[in-house]
């Protein structure tokens, strides 16, 4: 009996962990994994537009991961929400950002609130993935 | 790109409402009006706060 209930947690767990990890790796594939294409797409779209939009109006992307300035730790933090836009935006060349730019401060929140909100899409879709919650 | 401040605003509104409504509600008609609720909360609260800070120095 119990080996009956592990194998069938297994799959369940690994496809809620697939779920996770490919919803922050890129906005909305976690939905689209678990068969919610219309919540996965709009998801994708929207939080996509928010980043790109945040690195075309000249955000900084630069990575502070010590502790000496913890308000800027936690602004890297919430910009790495977004997956692979950042790491991607980064190896293009975009980490540097434009402080004099009148858009400068826009662009920050852009991409900062585009991670943020993609850590609620992972957390979705991990809810979805357990069943917790239905579309 | 993006040079007005009122259309700047109003981009963001609409993205983050749109994610708030996708993840909070489960219909498409409760999306719709979740989310045109929240584009209108963002957007006139905004509104209202930079009415109110006006008199502050810049």
């Amino acid at each position: 009996m119990s080996e009956t209930r592990a194998a069938s947690a297994a799959p369940d767990s690994s496809r809620t962990v697939a779920a996770g990890l490919l919803a922050w790796v890129w906005p909305g594939l976690g939905h689209l994994f678990l068969g919610r294409r219309g919540k996965g797409l709009v998801l994708m779209g929207s939080i996509l537009a928010l980043f790109g939009l945040g690195v075309a109006l000249d955000s900084r992307l630069q990575l502070h991961l010590g502790l000496e300035d913890p308000l800027a730790l936690l602004f890297s933090l919430a910009q790495m929400g977004a997956g692979a836009p950042y790491v991607i935006a980064r190896l293009l060349g975009y980490e540097a950002g434009l402080v004099t730019s009148p858009t400068y401060e826009y662009g920050n929140t852009f991409t900062a609130v585009g991670g943020l909100l993609n850590i609620l899409v992972v957390l979705d879709a991990l809810d979805t993935a357990r069943g917790v919650r239905g579309k | 790109m993006m040079h007005s401040h009122f259309v700047t605003l109003v981009v963001f509104s609409a993205l983050v409402s749109t994610v708030f409504a996708t993840l909070l509600r489960d219909t498409p008609r409760e999306r719709v009006r979740f989310g045109l609720m929240a584009f209108a909360a963002f957007v006139l609260s905004t509104l209202v706060l930079g009415w109110l800070t006006n008199p502050f120095p810049g």
